[in-house]
């Protein structure tokens, strides 16, 4: 057995095909924008190698700041609305609806499988002022509130609220059912246990429940972070990143220095400072969860 | 503490309740909310397809269409240029799918079962790939398929999501490989059969549902992709479904409301069919992804 489990070729046969496209696709392509980063220019203007001038560049550029603020306050408001919602969500699903919540758990489930762009193509004409109101301003309208008809995203503020309202009722779904396998996981005993010692209610779902789903809301927590800090379709379907720069993330600027400034070397350095973004937060989670998890 | 028996799970024996406190209706109201807005706006947007170019400006937009428009289809479909768009889409997302589903096995196998000594270095580049943002690949990516001429065409995408997919099938099938194919596989082994026999007879079907289920969520991935074919597709006759929706939507869909709702209806409607049919099996798809990842 141990021949058959070792025969090379069969290894090979095995793994090389996936290994070789995967290699040759994401691998090579990692290293390649590293090396980018010291190069300025483009495939067609030529490239020109110039140090660290890039990363020079990025320091004193204060588009890249702005963006960079953007898209962690971006982050973290989604990243908060998606967990929060979700839980909300899940809480419901376990102890209010129980086994019949197949249902509403299914219907609330389907956006996240919508694709970014209709969504986005949708919500546009939701808050559309022109040629003719979309939902959002004609409700208003109807209502008498003619005062805040208004163009929502051709204003930096409120298109800002309207991308994270669309991107965490796009995710809130998702984060529901992630949670409520985490709920349904804890055991009946511990609750069981808890309820005896004279927990009830709130406080069952303070000191028992959301400690013992901790774990898992971290991961969820994780998860939306760096899925958020990568947004993309949503922003570029929804605004294009303006007004101006207004709701420019680093994943827009960096795809808008690309490839319609043709500046490839400062493209991948921003590239690069979102996935060292993406790294940091999500050591920082880790290590804060680690430090809470060993003080309680 | 101790005397806290087990009861079965959520059969006979109630689930505590922390929310007990609150009043039952509330809670109703809330979920009913929350339904109506998760699918209130799919329903809008297919009604408003069906609306007459002169409804949207004459009657409110939560009014349900007078008429049936069903030629705002029409044009969707050949102005709007949604019929090439489908066919780019099928065209990269199906052989795409193959191949991802496909290679993943093979590798899953060949990682989980198979015994050489590089293995769990393999699959720590592959778990690599679920972290690494896509954005630090693309400039390097584009110059590549520059040189070998695989701008605007299919394959470029094809290859992409493939390589974008594997890392997600090779971690969610290397798991189902370890949970409990082991013993089986090794038995067929001891019994005389070949390693390929083994894979194809033997692992193949065993790991079925398993293959559906990540068939299904790279199925979402791909279908609903943007920044890809943004990227390598330039042509305006080489774009899919939903590059096509953003130019379409830009350049048009700014004065024909109905036509541009059709064509939302029409670039959401495969996912939603899937979606509809298969619900259980995507979330969980989804849900083991997600943890994995």
């Amino acid at each position: 057995m141990d021949r058959t489990l070792r025969d090379w070729r069969a290894i090979l046969f095995f793994v090389g095909p996936a290994m070789l496209l995967y290699g040759a696709v994401l691998l090579v392509p990692i290293l390649w924008s590293l090396g980018y980063t010291v190069f300025e220019g483009s495939p067609i203007a030529g490239f020109k190698f110039v140090g660290f001038d890039n990363y020079a560049r990025l320091a004193q550029d204060p588009t890249f700041w702005k963006a960079l603020w953007f898209g962690t306050k971006y982050a973290l408001f989604v990243s908060a609305g998606q967990v929060i919602f979700g839980l909300l969500l899940a809480l419901l699903y376990a102890f209010y609806l129980k086994r019949s919540s197949v249902l509403v758990r299914t219907l609330v489930f389907l956006p996240v499988v919508l694709p970014t762009v209709a969504i986005a193509q949708m919500f546009a004409k939701l808050f559309a002022i022109a040629p003719q109101y979309g939902l959002v301003n004609s409700v208003l309208a109807n209502l008498g509130l003619d005062s805040l008809v208004q163009a929502w995203l051709g204003q930096g503020d409120t298109a800002f609220w309207i991308i994270g309202v669309m991107d965490i009722w796009k995710a809130m779904g998702f984060y529901a059912i992630l949670l409520y396998t985490g709920l349904v996981d804890i055991p009946e005993d511990v609750i069981e246990a808890a309820r005896l010692d004279g927990a009830q209610g709130w406080a069952l779902s303070r000191f028992v429940v959301l400690p013992l789903l901790a774990p898992i809301t971290v991961a969820s927590l994780i998860f939306s972070l760096n899925g958020t800090l990568k947004v993309f379709d949503s922003i570029m379907a929804l605004t294009g990143g303006g007004p101006g720069t207004a709701t420019t993330p680093l994943t827009l600027y960096m795809y808008k220095t690309s490839f319609t400034y043709g500046e490839y070397g400062y493209g991948s350095t921003l590239a690069l400072t979102l996935a060292v973004q993406c790294l940091l937060v999500t050591l920082l989670i880790f290590w804060r969860s680690r430090r809470a998890g060993g003080g309680a | 503490m101790q005397r806290s028996a087990s009861a079965p799970r959520g059969e006979t024996a109630p689930r505590t309740n922390p929310l007990a406190k609150l009043a039952r209706l509330p809670i109703a109201l809330l979920v009913l909310i929350a339904v109506f807005v998760s699918v209130y706006p799919v329903v809008w947007i297919f009604l408003s397809s069906l609306k007459g170019s002169t409804e949207f400006t004459a009657n409110p937009m939560w009014a349900l269409p007078q008429g049936l428009e069903w030629s705002n289809y029409a044009r969707a479909w050949t102005e709007g240029n949604m019929s090439k768009y489908f066919v780019n889409s099928v065209l990269s997302v199906l052989p795409a799918l193959a191949l991802v589903i496909g290679l993943g096995t093979m590798a899953a196998f060949g990682i989980e079962i198979m015994r050489w000594k590089l293995r769990n270095l393999t699959s720590l580049l592959f778990l690599a790939g679920i972290m690494v943002p896509i954005q630090i690949v693309i400039l390097p990516l584009f110059t590549m398929y520059f040189k070998v001429h695989l701008l605007d065409t299919r394959l470029a995408l094809i290859l992409t999501y493939t390589a974008f997919g594997l890392p997600l099938v090779v971690f969610f099938l290397v798991g189902y490989f370890k949970s409990f194919a082991r013993e089986i596989i090794e038995a067929a082994i001891v019994d005389g059969a070949s390693i390929y026999q083994v894979f194809f007879k033997i692992a193949l079907p065993m790991v079925s549902n398993a293959v559906v289920t990540v068939a299904l969520v790279q199925f979402f991935f791909m279908w609903n992709d943007l920044l890809v074919s943004l990227t390598f597709i330039q042509n305006p006759d080489m774009r899919t479904v939903q590059s096509g929706l953003l130019a379409f939507t830009g350049q048009y869909g700014q004065r024909e409301w109905g036509p541009t709702f059709a064509s939302i209806s029409l670039a959401v409607a495969p996912t939603v069919l899937v979606y509809l049919m298969l619900n259980q099996m995507v979330m969980k798809g989804m849900a083991a992804g997600a943890v994995k990842g």
